[in-house]
């Protein structure tokens, strides 16, 4: 059973039923302790990185996460839930994240328009089971202000070009993070949830 | 690369998808679930669901369709139309909603748009605008009034600064209609897009007017809009999402071309 983590922040209804779509069971998740009994998480959230980082340690999800990442279970953190899998953020503040990845959440310079909007290329740079059958250069549906940086090259599986090459997707181990909304970037973005639903 | 935006967008009333000119008569212009799903099929970017009764009751039926469309439809989904109040916009994301679009509102309370951006963020938050413009001065610059009620009142606000203030309070993207343009298929108002595009950082959204594939081209380059909104064009099959994105990549507009 696939865990959606409920800590107040982002559309989860949306995650769930694409993968209710795809014919896996998943249910949003209110309480910490539940994690154990979830086959993977999952962690959405569409907000401020200090909101939610703060969210996250006080309602206990973020040892609750420690944990079963610890075990092996596939974690996907999905927009801000990719942010807060790295050590840091500047977004309104300096923030600590979960540290899951070395690397740190930074704004979009200003020759940009903010948030970026739409959707963007994941360009792949290695191999990962989260992209299988997903082509190269696919589309997907961003909304975010602030990119990470990794800090390991190799916990960068896609980067994204906007204003520079960013990482959209990153991963290491049982650990998965896309900056887009899978769940609202069509084919590929359910392809995508299919692919990590399927790890074991 | 970004790809620029191409959104249908669905005027609904008593269930149904209805077009009006300017404003004033409804034709019936389809099913909105199936419209929805064909749209998604074609390769829309993202879909736009107004309320044009504007009441508590027509809010309700949008809300009910667009859970029906969210369960095979997996794009952006915005709802807008007769929001009022900080617990309208609740309800509505709380439902299937990705996105709200507020217009009216905004000007009887803008509060509205820091309030909803605090509880929700500024990426669910869309600020539409309707602006006329206003006759021409010798030796002045273009200016725009905004109207509110369905673009039926006038406000005596400038609309380039109201923009400005909207996404100062916190709206992620702004949806600008033109109320000169809109449902005369005679072109976007590349004008005010440009301008207020040059203002402010956020996202613009081009709306009303659309009536070929050249006007689409036009305010996403010259305009400078992030996104185009249309609606009849799309209803009435004027041309179709893939023939729009089709004409755009030959003209070297970064565009999402649909995969089956």
């Amino acid at each position: 059973m696939i865990a959606v983590i409920d800590y107040g922040m982002g559309n989860l209804r949306s995650v769930e039923k694409a993968f209710h779509h795809l014919g896996f069971e998943a249910a949003i998740t209110e309480r910490p302790a539940d994690l154990a009994e979830a086959s993977h998480v999952v962690l959405p959230g569409d907000a401020a990185f200090g909101d939610a980082m703060a969210k996250l340690r006080d309602l206990g999800w973020e040892e609750a996460i420690r944990r079963e990442v610890e075990r092996g279970k596939p974690f996907l953190g999905i927009c801000v839930g990719l942010q807060l899998m790295f050590a840091t953020s500047e977004e309104m503040g300096q923030h600590t994240g979960m540290a899951l990845l070395p690397g740190r959440s930074v704004r979009f310079p200003a020759s940009e328009r903010v948030p970026q909007i739409g959707w963007n290329q994941a360009d792949i740079q290695r191999d990962s089971p989260l992209m299988a059958g997903v082509p190269d250069a696919s589309f997907f549906y961003f909304v975010h202000s602030y990119y990470v940086e990794a800090d390991e090259a190799s916990d960068c599986v896609a980067t994204t070009d906007y204003g520079l090459a960013y990482t959209s997707i990153a991963a290491r181990d049982n650990v998965y993070g896309v900056q887009f909304h899978p769940e609202k970037s069509q084919k590929v973005g359910l392809r995508l949830l299919r692919n990590f639903a399927e790890m074991s | 690369m970004l790809a620029k935006r191409i959104i249908p967008c669905l005027d609904v009333k008593g269930g149904r998808n209805v077009r009006g000119v300017k404003f004033s008569a409804d034709q019936d212009a389809g099913d909105p679930v199936e419209l929805a799903t064909r749209y998604d099929a074609e390769g829309a970017d993202e879909l736009v669901f107004y309320d044009i009764t504007a009441s508590a009751e027509g809010r309700d039926i949008v809300s009910d369709l667009v859970r029906q469309v969210s369960e095979q439809v997996f794009i952006p989904l915005t709802v807008g139309g007769g929001i009022r109040t900080f617990d309208d916009v609740r309800q509505i994301l709380k439902g299937s909603a990705d996105k709200v679009s507020i217009n009216s509102a905004t000007v009887r309370t803008p509060e509205i748009i820091n309030q909803s951006m605090e509880s929700f963020g500024s990426q669910c938050i869309v600020a539409a605008v309707d602006a006329l413009r206003r006759p021409a001065v010798e030796g002045e610059a273009p200016s725009w009034e905004i109207y509110v009620n369905g673009g039926r009142t006038a406000t005596g606000i400038d609309a380039v600064a109201w923009v400005e203030e909207l996404v100062d309070r916190g709206a992620g993207e702004v949806v600008l209609n033109s109320i000169d343009a809109d449902g005369t298929r005679d072109g976007y108002d590349i004008e005010l897009n440009r301008i207020v595009a040059e203002r402010v950082e956020v996202p613009i959204v081009a709306s009303g007017g659309c009536g070929t594939l050249g006007h689409i081209y036009d305010v996403l380059t010259e305009g400078q809009a992030s996104a185009a909104l249309a609606a009849s064009i799309f209803h009435y099959e004027v041309f179709s999402i893939p023939q729009v994105k089709q004409y755009l990549a030959e003209r070297d507009v970064v565009v999402r071309q649909y995969q089956g």
